[in-house]
């Protein structure tokens, strides 16, 4: 396993992780999920000792990592852009790592052969990174990876910068070939809470440099343990409406005041924050509520409106084309609710756990 | 409308070319004239309008009243190939650590250094000539082929910095951490991926060395004195009270020469796709 103790690490005085503790198991696909800038590839750079943390010590089955080079560290890299040798053909990209450990070449070369033909190169090997799309270099990249057998593999938003249907096809055969690697410690970077929550058997939530939460990828989406764990799980952005219980009323600001009983949840008077997933805001209530902006995707659409000063966004299962600013009446369904405190900590879900 | 304007673009290109090939014609047509041929106005047709001559050949050859330049010719190859070659080395070596490490004296920072490099071309060369001769003069290195030598990589080697660290600014720091992580020190970094993708900025700066170091006469001139000569001293000596242009010209042909023949094998190694894959 790797482990990472209180790592912390700031570059020209701007702290990028603070105090991060992890440990990443064998065998177990770990997801990080965060937004840009959440410190997802600062954390995967120190693990490859790219840059060096300022705090705490990273080790792999207990042996300590601090102050090993990157070219003495079992590890292997997929970055967001699309890296190879330049100069090299496909397939001399992909032996380049074993030939610099001192495997024989022609042995080099069968296997960058075979690694090819696993990513779906086979007809491409001898062509160079700048002969090959945007694809074909990412899966040049990934056979390289993997060809070293490292025990640490690490996937910084590998698809990031390819098209939608490319993503989907090439995400779907990276779990493929992940799965043969039962002995290897992988941890994938991602910004979408679906891909990384589909695909993780274990997702890290990270946010400004901190670890916001971690555990198997229905625990992260059901119980998110803070306002930020719930933001950074969810897209389309999670609906925050602030709440007040009071005389056996919920008043849900200006937009609605409803018996306290609708809830469904024993807690005492005081003041909340409600979290309602888009899914959860559908038409047909009562709410008023102006459109500032619609996106289709795929056959989902996502619109998001403004009711009485109150942000809120809404999925619905069909594509469908509202006219900005025109005014729909929107029902809130506080069926899978989540209630956090003032200090934003998770107190309460529907449906109640049990 | 489209005839018109490739007429105009042929035109202006045939133009150009005129321009640029015409002082080329000029010399190799006086190379085999004598003085009452180039003195009787501008005439091009051997045989027809000038009786041809090799006398300014025959001058470069050891004839009495001329030179030899074969002793030049070769000195001077010698000078540049080896001034170049050293500079073109170090200059990279340098360039690369300033394009991927940081340095810092007090105030000064990477790119202080890099211009400390390009203000030794920014100085006229005059300032230089006391120094460097004192230099020499200590080192027993005056007139002398290590001296000039030393002087040419201490011109050259700012030249091959300038390109080089652009070059390498222009190479991904990915690159670089993608080495490392497949193995590489950073010795072999640079040795294994990284050179071979500034394959064609060494090509670049090595041109430019050879070019700067080829036809500079002013160190050549100022560091020398009976022992060694180098091609362009030898052909201002040519230079006498009659101007003898045939031997100018034909001395002139010999030095341009080389440089041409090397222009022509760059060119076609670079449309070969000598630098196909390279990092853009």
């Amino acid at each position: 396993m790797l482990d990472l103790l209180s790592l912390s690490l700031a570059e020209g005085g701007v702290p990028h992780l603070h105090d991060v503790t992890i440990r990443f198991e064998k065998g177990r696909l770990a997801t990080l999920l965060g937004r840009t800038g959440a410190g997802k590839t600062t954390l995967m750079r120190s693990i490859a000792g790219l840059v060096e943390p300022r705090q705490g010590r990273i080790a792999l089955d207990g042996r300590d990592w601090t102050g090993v080079p990157p070219w003495h560290r079992p590890v292997a890299m997929v970055t967001q852009q699309f890296l190879n040798y330049p100069h090299l053909t496909a397939l001399d990209n992909v032996a380049f790592p074993l030939v610099r450990r001192k495997v024989p070449r022609p042995e080099a070369r069968a296997a960058a052969r075979e690694m090819l033909g696993r990513v779906g190169l086979a007809a491409m090997v001898d062509r160079r990174p700048g002969q090959l799309s945007g694809g074909q270099q990412q899966r040049v990249a990934i056979a390289r990876a993997l060809i070293k057998k490292a025990p640490v593999l690490l996937l910084d938003e590998p698809f990031v910068n390819l098209d939608y249907k490319l993503r989907e096809g090439l995400r779907e055969e990276l779990v493929d070939l992940l799965r043969a690697e039962r002995e290897t410690i992988v941890i994938y970077a991602s910004t979408d809470p679906r891909e990384a929550l589909q695909m993780g058997e274990h997702v890290i939530l990270m946010a400004e440099g901190r670890m916001v939460q971690s555990g198997p990828p229905r625990q992260v989406y059901d119980h998110p343990v803070t306002i930020r764990a719930a933001q950074v799980g969810n897209d389309p952005p999670i609906n925050l409406i602030a709440a007040e219980l009071a005389q056996g009323r919920l008043r849900l600001r200006d937009l609605a005041d409803l018996p306290a009983e609708v809830l469904g949840l024993p807690l005492p008077e005081g003041r909340y924050t409600l979290g309602l997933r888009a899914h959860s805001v559908a038409q047909g209530g009562t709410i008023p509520a102006r459109v500032a902006l619609t996106e289709v995707s795929g056959s989902e659409t996502v619109t998001h409106l403004q009711a009485a000063g109150q942000a809120l966004v809404m999925l619905e299962r069909t594509v469908t084309n509202h006219a900005i600013g025109a005014t729909l009446n929107l029902a809130l369904d506080l069926a899978e609710a989540l209630v956090f405190d003032a200090e934003g900590k998770l107190i309460a879900r529907r449906p109640a756990d049990g | 409308m489209t005839t018109l304007y490739l007429a105009l673009k042929y035109l202006a290109v045939l133009l150009w070319s005129a321009f640029v090939v015409f002082p080329f014609l000029w010399i190799i047509s006086t190379s085999f004239k004598t003085a009452t041929a180039v003195t009787a106005g501008a005439s091009w047709i051997p045989w027809l309008e000038f009786e041809p001559s090799l006398a300014g050949w025959q001058s470069l050859f050891g004839e009495p009243g001329g030179v030899n330049i074969l002793r030049p010719f070769a000195d001077s190859t010698i000078v540049t190939l080896s001034g170049s070659a050293i500079a073109l080395a170090l200059g990279t070596l340098a360039a690369y650590g300033l394009s991927r490490f940081t340095f810092r004296a007090g105030p000064l920072r990477n790119s202080d250094i890099t211009f400390f490099f390009i203000s030794q071309r920014i100085m006229p060369p005059i300032v230089l000539a006391i120094p460097f001769f004192l230099m020499l003069r200590f080192l027993g290195l005056l007139d002398t082929l290590p001296g000039l030598i030393l002087i040419y990589v201490a011109l050259l080697m700012p030249i091959a910095v300038w390109v080089m660290v652009d070059f390498f600014n222009s190479i991904p720091r990915g690159l670089d951490e993608m080495a490392w992580m497949d193995g590489c020190t950073p010795l072999t970094t640079f040795q294994r991926v990284i050179l071979p993708n500034a394959l064609p900025g060494l090509v670049v700066a090595g041109m430019f060395c050879l070019i700067f170091g080829w036809n500079d006469f002013f160190f050549a001139f100022t560091m020398t004195f009976t022992q060694v000569q180098l091609l362009p001293v030898t052909i201002v000596a040519l230079n006498s009270s009659v101007t003898p242009w045939w031997s100018l010209s034909a001395a002139a042909i010999v030095s341009v020469a080389p440089l041409a023949v090397l222009a022509f094998v760059v060119e076609r190694f670079l449309s070969r796709g000598g630098l196909a894959g390279a990092v853009r």
